[in-house]
C-alpha cells in the first residue's frame, strides 16, 4: 500500500503546485502617476533678465531659481550634475533662445518644460558674421557661426520674451491668468517707458559711428540705429598695442566718437581713448544679477549713461 | 473501490513505458490547442497593453506595423527616419506632448533608444539604482539589459557600429551607465536609454574633437583661411563624452532636420487627439499618424486567423492520436486476453474486471489531462515572458 499512498501524496503535491503556479501574477501593478500638488510654479532660468521677468509676472505664484553664481557669465556657464537635476525637477525652464547658454544642448532636460522665450521673434535674430569654420576628414567644411544672444537689450524683444513667459505660466496655472496678465501689462508698460527713455538717450548717437568693446550690443544697436563696429576688448584688461593699432585702423574708416563698454573699463583705457577723441560709456547687459538694484534699474542706468552722448 | 484503483494503478505502474507514452499522448492532445490558445492570448495581451498605453504614434509614411513594432517593441527593421521638426510641430500645436524615439542602434545588451525625459514619465519607468540622465554620453539601462551585461552605475556600454565594413561611417560611442531601471515587464526592460542628442552623436551628426585653433593641433591643420581652419583626417575625435570634453561636442546642421524613428504623441484629451490626427491627414503629408491599438488589432487579427488554422490542425492531430490510443487499448486487451480469463476464473465478476480496465483507461486519460493542465498553467504563468520572447523572435 506504500505505493498507493505515494500516489495520493504526489497528486496532492501536483495540486498544490498547480495552485501556486496559478497564483503567480504576471507582474507588479504599475505605480500610479505622480501627482504634482505643488501650489507654486517652480521656475528655473538661464539668465537674470528672464528671472526678473518671471518674478514680475508670476508674483507669489512662482518660485524662481537662477543658479548661476555671481560674477559668472551665464552664457558660458555650465552646471554641475546636481544642478542639472534641479533643472530637471522644475515646472518650467526658461531659455533665452538665440543660442544662449549652449550648455542646454549638452545636457538632458525635460523638453516639454523648456520654454524658448525668444522663439516667436526668431525672424528678428541677428547672425554673427565671421564665425569660426573648420573641416576635417571626409565631413567637409562646417561652420560655428552663431546668433547674437542678448535679445533683452531690445525692449520690443524683451516684451515678446515676457509674453512667452506669461503664456507658459498661464498654461501651467490657468487660475492665475488674470494676475499674470495684469503683471504683464505693468511690465510691458515699464519696458515701453524704458524704450522711450533709450530712444531719447540715443538720439545723439543715432546714425553716428560708434565702437562696442564686445559683440553683445547687436540688438541695442539695431533698435536705436547705432552704426556700431566691434572690437574684442575686455573691460578689466589693458588692450595690447596690437589692439590699439587695430582700433586706430578702424577709426580711419569708422570715425567713432564713443565706445560702449559692457562693464566699467580701466581708467588708463578711458584716458587713452579720450586722447584719441573717443569717449567711453558703460551699458551693462545685466545677464547676471546686478550688485545694485534689479534688471530694470540697470537698464535705466544704461539709458542715463547713453544720455551723456547727447 | 480502493482495490479496483489499486489494481489499475499497479498495472499502469508495472507497464511504465506504455503508461508514459499514453499519458504523454493524452497530454499533448489536450495541451497543444490549449497552450497555443493561451500563448496567443498572452501575446495579444502583451502587444495590446503596450499599444493601448500609447495613444498616437507619428512616423514617416510607410508600413504602420513596422513603425509600431519598432517604436513600441524595439523590434522589426528600423523604418525610414523622419525629421525632428515634427516634434516641434506637435509641441507648437499644444494638442499633445511629443516624445521622440530614435531606435536605430544596438549595444551587446539591448537596443539603444534615444528619447527625452518625458518618455520615462510617460511609461512610468523608475530608477532602481543610480540616477537619471543628465549629460550627453550617459545611458540608463533596463533591468534585463543590466542583468545581461552585469551592468551597474559606473559601468560602460559601447554602441555597435552600423555596418562592419563602413569604417568611415558611424563611430562606436562609449557610454557611461548612470542608472538602472526597475523591472516594468515591458520591452523597456531590455533597452539602453540615452538622450536623443546622444543618439544623434552616435549617428555622426554631432561630434567632439580637439580644438583646432590650439597650438597642439597645428600638425593636423592643412590650412587656415580667415576664420576657416581645414584639418586633415587625423584630427582626434572623442569616442567617449566626459565632463572634460563635453564642451567640445557640437552638432552640424539644423536640429529640426535631425532623424527620428517615431514620435509618441500623448494628447491632452479626446478632442486634442482627433484634432491632431486631422492635421496629419493631407495627401501631401510625408508623415503618418497611427493609433497603435488599431495597428496591433489588425496584426493580431491576422495572427489569430493563422492561430485558428493551427488549432484546427491540432484538433485533427488530436482526433487521429485518440484513434491511435483507442487502437492501443484494443490491442492491449487482445494481448491481455489470458490475464482477463485468469481474473474471471479466480472469481472476478465481469463488471469488476471491466471496472478495473476502465480505471486504467481513466487513469491514463486523467494523468494526461492533469499534465496538460499543469503545462497550460505554466504557460499562462510564464506566458508573458514567452510572449515577449516570441515578439522578439518574430
Amino acid at each position: 500500500m506504500l505505493h498507493f499512498r505515494t500516489l495520493f501524496v504526489v497528486a496532492g503535491f501536483i495540486a498544490c503546485l498547480a495552485l501556486s503556479i496559478a497564483g503567480c501574477g504576471s507582474g507588479a501593478e504599475p505605480s500610479p502617476a505622480k501627482q504634482n500638488d505643488a501650489t507654486t510654479v517652480r521656475v528655473f532660468t538661464v539668465n537674470y533678465p528672464l528671472m526678473y521677468f518671471a518674478e514680475r509676472l508670476g508674483g507669489e505664484h512662482v518660485e524662481v531659481e537662477f543658479p548661476v553664481p555671481e560674477g559668472e557669465d551665464p552664457k558660458f556657464w555650465s552646471p554641475a550634475p546636481e544642478t542639472i537635476s534641479d533643472y530637471q525637477n522644475a515646472d518650467l525652464i526658461l531659455l533665452n533662445g538665440a543660442d544662449y547658454a549652449q550648455w542646454v544642448r549638452r545636457v538632458t532636460l525635460p523638453e516639454s518644460r523648456l520654454i524658448d522665450t525668444s522663439r516667436s521673434s526668431r525672424d528678428r535674430y541677428i547672425m554673427i558674421e565671421g564665425g569660426r569654420k573648420h573641416s576635417h576628414g571626409s565631413g567637409g567644411e562646417h561652420s560655428h557661426q552663431g546668433i547674437a544672444a542678448t535679445t533683452w537689450l531690445d525692449p520690443d524683444l524683451a516684451i515678446a520674451q515676457a509674453d512667452s513667459i506669461r503664456r507658459a505660466l498661464t498654461k501651467l496655472r490657468p487660475d492665475g491668468e488674470d494676475v499674470f496678465r495684469d503683471n504683464f501689462e505693468a511690465l510691458k508698460s515699464d519696458l515701453e517707458a524704458l524704450d522711450n527713455k533709450l530712444k531719447a538717450a540715443t538720439q545723439g548717437l543715432a546714425g553716428q559711428p560708434i565702437v562696442c568693446s564686445h559683440p553683445v550690443f547687436q540688438y541695442l544697436a539695431r533698435k536705436y540705429k547705432l552704426q556700431s563696429r566691434t572690437v574684442h576688448w575686455e573691460p578689466g584688461a589693458a588692450p595690447t598695442e596690437d589692439a590699439w593699432l587695430e582700433l586706430d585702423q578702424l577709426l580711419k574708416s569708422h570715425p567713432a566718437k564713443w565706445m560702449i563698454w559692457e562693464a566699467q573699463p580701466l581708467a588708463e583705457s578711458v584716458s587713452r581713448l579720450s586722447s584719441m577723441g573717443v569717449e567711453s560709456t558703460v551699458v551693462e547687459t545685466c545677464a547676471n544679477r546686478p550688485k545694485l538694484g534689479n534688471w530694470l534699474d540697470v537698464m535705466q542706468r544704461n539709458a542715463d549713461e547713453l544720455a551723456r552722448s547727447n | 473501490m480502493n482495490d479496483v484503483i489499486y489494481l489499475a494503478w499497479r498495472h499502469l505502474a508495472y507497464h511504465k513505458l506504455k503508461t508514459i507514452v499514453l499519458t504523454a499522448s493524452m497530454a499533448a492532445i489536450v495541451y497543444l490547442p490549449l497552450g497555443l490558445n493561451i500563448l496567443l492570448n498572452r501575446t495579444a495581451i502583451e502587444l495590446r497593453t503596450r499599444a493601448t498605453a500609447t495613444p498616437l504614434l507619428v512616423g514617416l509614411k510607410g508600413s504602420p506595423t513596422e513603425l509600431v513594432l519598432r517604436a513600441l517593441y524595439f523590434e522589426s527593421d528600423s523604418p525610414e527616419p523622419m525629421a525632428y521638426g515634427q516634434v516641434e510641430r506637435i509641441a507648437e500645436s499644444e494638442l499633445a506632448t511629443a516624445i521622440p524615439i530614435h531606435s536605430r542602434f544596438e549595444t551587446r545588451y539591448g537596443p539603444i533608444i534615444g528619447t527625452t525625459l518625458e518618455y520615462f514619465q510617460f511609461r512610468e519607468l523608475e530608477i532602481a539604482d543610480g540616477r537619471q540622465l543628465t549629460m550627453l554620453g550617459e545611458c540608463v539601462v533596463g533591468c534585463e539589459a543590466a542583468e545581461a551585461g552585469s551592468l551597474s552605475p559606473g559601468d560602460y556600454v559601447v554602441s555597435s557600429t552600423d555596418n562592419l565594413f563602413d569604417i568611415a561611417g558611424v563611430y562606436p560611442l562609449k557610454m557611461k551607465v548612470v542608472g538602472v531601471l526597475r523591472p516594468s515587464d515591458s520591452p523597456d526592460d531590455r533597452a539602453v536609454f540615452v538622450d536623443v542628442k546622444t543618439a544623434w552623436i552616435i549617428e555622426g551628426l554631432g561630434h567632439g574633437h580637439q580644438d583646432l585653433s590650439r597650438p597642439g593641433a597645428a600638425e593636423r591643420v592643412l590650412r587656415k583661411s580667415g576664420d576657416t581652419i581645414v584639418a586633415n583626417a587625423s584630427v582626434v575625435k572623442y569616442n567617449e563624452i566626459t565632463p572634460e570634453n563635453v564642451d567640445s561636442f557640437h552638432f552640424h546642421g539644423s536640429q529640426a532636420d535631425f532623424p527620428l524613428t517615431a514620435i509618441i504623441a500623448a494628447p491632452k484629451n479626446h478632442k486634442s487627439s482627433v484634432l491632431l490626427q486631422g492635421r496629419f491627414l493631407g495627401d501631401e503629408e510625408r508623415v503618418q499618424i497611427v493609433r497603435p491599438a488599431i495597428v496591433i488589432d489588425k496584426l493580431l487579427g491576422t495572427v489569430f486567423s493563422v492561430g485558428r488554422y493551427a488549432s484546427a490542425a491540432a484538433v485533427l492531430v488530436a482526433l487521429s492520436t485518440l484513434a491511435t490510443m483507442a487502437l492501443v487499448f484494443v490491442l492491449s486487451l487482445q494481448l491481455r486476453r489470458r490475464e482477463l480469463e485468469t481474473m474471471a476464473k479466480i472469481g472476478g465478476a465481469p463488471l469488476r474486471i471491466a471496472t478495473i480496465l476502465g480505471a486504467e483507461i481513466v487513469g491514463v486519460l486523467g494523468l494526461g489531462a492533469l499534465l496538460a493542465v499543469l503545462l497550460a498553467l505554466a504557460t499562462s504563468s510564464f506566458g508573458a515572458t514567452a510572449a515577449r520572447l516570441l515578439i522578439q523572435l518574430s
